[in-house]
């Protein structure tokens, strides 16, 4: 099967001079990438595993013993960790439905003649070609109770947004939304864009009025893509720790990867955080998994 | 239903001039054919009607009331675009239901069914009503878009060649279906297509289009013996009329470069026919006659067996013309054949401007 996708080379071409056949010139550019992609990914990979069965510590030179599901019991009976979950789950949800609404609304005000739009959408995607890091510290300067520029608009006074146990993980949100709806508008306008003109003609003919029309033509085209967005967004948000870990100490804000790397770097418990690190990895898999099996239903539709 | 006018419409995009000083009244209850060819502003016309363009210039009438403000909701009108335009992800029935549907005009269920029904009946689509629309052919999609327009009521029926991917027996039984429709409904309809024999078929009026200006309109019938100029002569019509450069000569039509004389009697009906003016003569391929005892010789140079008729080229020195005859007539390329016309059937046009002694008046 493979093979018969390989086309024959053209006798005349530089390639076939050097006496290069389409398998070498085809293996010339895989091997080194997935060579590189077994030394650091899937390696680590494996080796994690091993760890998340023992009870070995990276600070002391003891041993590691093989304690089989120990850690696995432990962790999935520790209520602290559940409450982590919690947390993140509650500032994925959040997090994840701003986005979508202010970038898929962003999208569509975009989605129209109007003067200057190549020169506003770039503007508009600014902030997601920031980094985490200095989003975290920049946004930690607006929010600043004493002189940050949010209590001094809103005319908050001091109002703690980080150090507020009730308001640290909005706070973060609020953050993580303006970083990226920007990449949900992006995707957004791509899908607004490809729905043919001549559709929304005939809708007017037919006499179906603006909310019709976004409800039974504009969403269901675009619904895919958008799910698309989701899945990013989702997997994204759910792995978030450079954000939070600059902006808030509160541990009403603390997701679990920051549990993930007190754990690993803070406890030096190395064995019992690479258990940790798998079940997260398994959760989001499980996640991605089912949003994927929900994009091909709505794409048969 | 509907009385629609265009008064002077101009359209431009950018620098390209779609239509140029327009005019066209299609009376309440008329079947109007807009025939042109590729490119010469059908479709610009339909969408200004239907509210989807806006002219550069002119106005648009809707039962005497200018509707330059109305969106294409308001002016109530159903337009079957070229392109389909069906929409995805939806079965046949869904599609056609759709224009009923909207919160605000929507009717009972039943009668929902029954249009929807009646429709496809009409169409020959029942078969596919639960099929989604990315499965269809071509044909297929265009008889859906027919649907979505005939399940309404609208004020008029703009129709934008909705037939152009119809094999040849379904076009015509959907022609016949169309124009029954109309009948029953009396609506207004306005039919775009490059077809002329489609035009000469439905049409109570037909419109000839020629780069964005309205060339001639009348009934089928006036435009094909009486064509205001070479251009509708030559574009309506299968073949097309015959057009010889010539003059008249003391009541006989002299061909110029062909050297043959031909007696011409119809020349007292159009005044300015004086002698010695250039001409074109237009004679239609049927008005061509063999007889053995004709004034012109040409050769026969090839022949079209049509069944109930042949169409025959001849040759005259290095010209050509087309001659319709009866099936049966025995003749075989390159013999020598003698041909008249009957000369009260030939239409004499300006060597200049094209345009028919008998329009200019
Ligand atoms: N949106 C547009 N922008 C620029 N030019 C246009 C636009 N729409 C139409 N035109 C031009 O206007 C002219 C008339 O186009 P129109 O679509 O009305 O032709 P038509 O008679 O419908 O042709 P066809 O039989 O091929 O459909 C064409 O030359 C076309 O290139
Ligand atoms: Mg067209």
């Amino acid at each position: 099967m493979a093979t018969t996708m390989i086309t024959t080379l053209d006798r005349s071409s530089r390639a076939a001079a050097r006496g290069l056949s389409d398998i070498s010139i085809r293996n010339l550019f895989i091997i080194p990438t997935v060579l590189f992609l077994i030394v650091f990914n899937i390696f680590p990979l494996i080796y994690s595993l091993g760890y998340s069965f023992t009870d070995f510590r990276a600070s002391t030179n003891a041993p590691a013993n093989f304690v089989g599901l120990q850690n696995y019991r432990d962790l999935l009976n520790d209520p602290y960790v559940w409450s982590n979950f919690a947390i993140t789950a509650k500032y994925v949800i959040i997090s994840v439905a701003g986005q979508l609404l202010v970038g898929f609304g962003v999208a569509m005000l975009l989605n129209r003649d109007i003067p200057m739009k190549g020169l506003l959408t770039t503007l508009l995607l600014l902030p997601m070609m920031l980094s985490m890091a200095v989003v975290g510290l920049f946004w930690k300067l607006l929010y600043d109770p004493s002189f940050g520029i949010i209590n001094y608009a809103l005319g908050l006074g001091t109002f703690e947004w980080l150090s507020d146990p009730k308001m640290a993980l909005y706070a973060v949100a609020l953050t993580d939304i303006w970083m990226w709806s920007p990449f949900v508008m992006l995707l957004s306008l791509a899908g607004l864009s490809a729905v043919p003109k001549h559709l929304y003609e005939a809708a007017a003919i037919d006499r179906a009025g603006p909310f019709y029309t976004f409800f039974r033509i504009t969403l269901p085209l675009v619904a895919p893509i958008l799910m698309i967005a989701v899945i990013f967004r989702t997997m994204e948000a759910f792995k978030t720790f450079d954000l939070a870990y600059i902006l808030t100490s509160q541990p009403t804000a603390e997701l679990i990867s920051i549990r993930l790397y007190k754990m690993a770097f803070q406890e030096w418990q190395t064995g019992r955080s690479c258990a940790l690190a798998y079940i997260v990895l398994i959760m989001v898999l499980a996640i991605t998994n089912i949003y994927v099996k929900y994009l091909n239903k709505v794409k048969e539709r | 239903m509907a009385h629609i006018q265009l008064k002077n419409i101009s359209k431009t995009f950018g620098n390209h001039t779609a239509l140029t000083g327009l005019d066209l009244d299609i009376a309440d209850g008329e079947f109007f054919v807009l025939l042109g060819e590729t490119g010469a502003g059908k479709t610009t016309t339909l969408r200004l009607i239907a509210g989807l363009e806006k002219p550069s210039e002119g106005q648009v009438f809707i039962d005497g009331v200018d509707v330059a403000d109305w969106g294409a909701a308001e002016r109530d009108v159903a337009l079957v675009l070229q392109q389909y335009s069906l929409y995805p992800r939806y079965t046949v029935r869904e599609n056609l239901e759709f224009p009923l549907k909207p919160k605000i005009r929507r009717l009972p269920d039943a009668e929902i069914k029954d249009r929807v029904d009646r429709a496809a009946r009409t169409l020959r689509i029942e078969h596919l009503l639960d099929r989604k629309t990315d499965r269809l052919s071509g044909g297929e999609m265009q008889r859906v878009s027919i649907g979505r327009a005939i399940v309404r009521k609208p004020r008029v029926f703009l129709m934008d060649e909705p037939l152009s991917a119809l094999d040849a027996k379904l076009r015509e039984a959907l022609r016949t279906e169309l124009k029954n429709l109309q009948m029953q409904l009396g609506a207004t309809f306005l039919f775009v297509t490059h077809d002329q024999i489609e035009a000469m078929s439905m049409g109570d009026k037909v419109g000839v289009l020629n780069h964005g200006r309205i060339v001639q309109t009348g009934t089928p019938h006036e435009i094909y013996n009486n064509p205001r100029d070479t251009y509708v002569a030559s574009f309506v019509g299968s073949p097309p009329m015959n057009l010889i450069d010539g003059k008249l000569v003391n009541g006989r039509a002299v061909m110029a470069p062909l050297n043959f004389e031909l007696p011409f009697s119809g020349g007292a009906k159009a005044s300015g026919a004086t002698d010695g003016r250039p001409l074109v003569f237009g004679v239609r391929p049927e008005d061509v006659y063999l007889e053995s005892g004709a004034p012109v010789e040409a050769r026969v140079h090839d022949v079209e067996n049509h069944g109930v008729e042949k169409i025959l080229t001849l040759r005259v020195g290095d010209a050509t013309l087309r001659a319709t005859v009866p099936a049966r007539t025995d003749v075989a390329i390159e013999q020598a054949v003698r041909f008249a016309w009957n000369p009260d059937k030939v239409v004499l046009f300006d060597k200049g401007s094209g345009v028919s002694l008998r329009h200019v008046g």
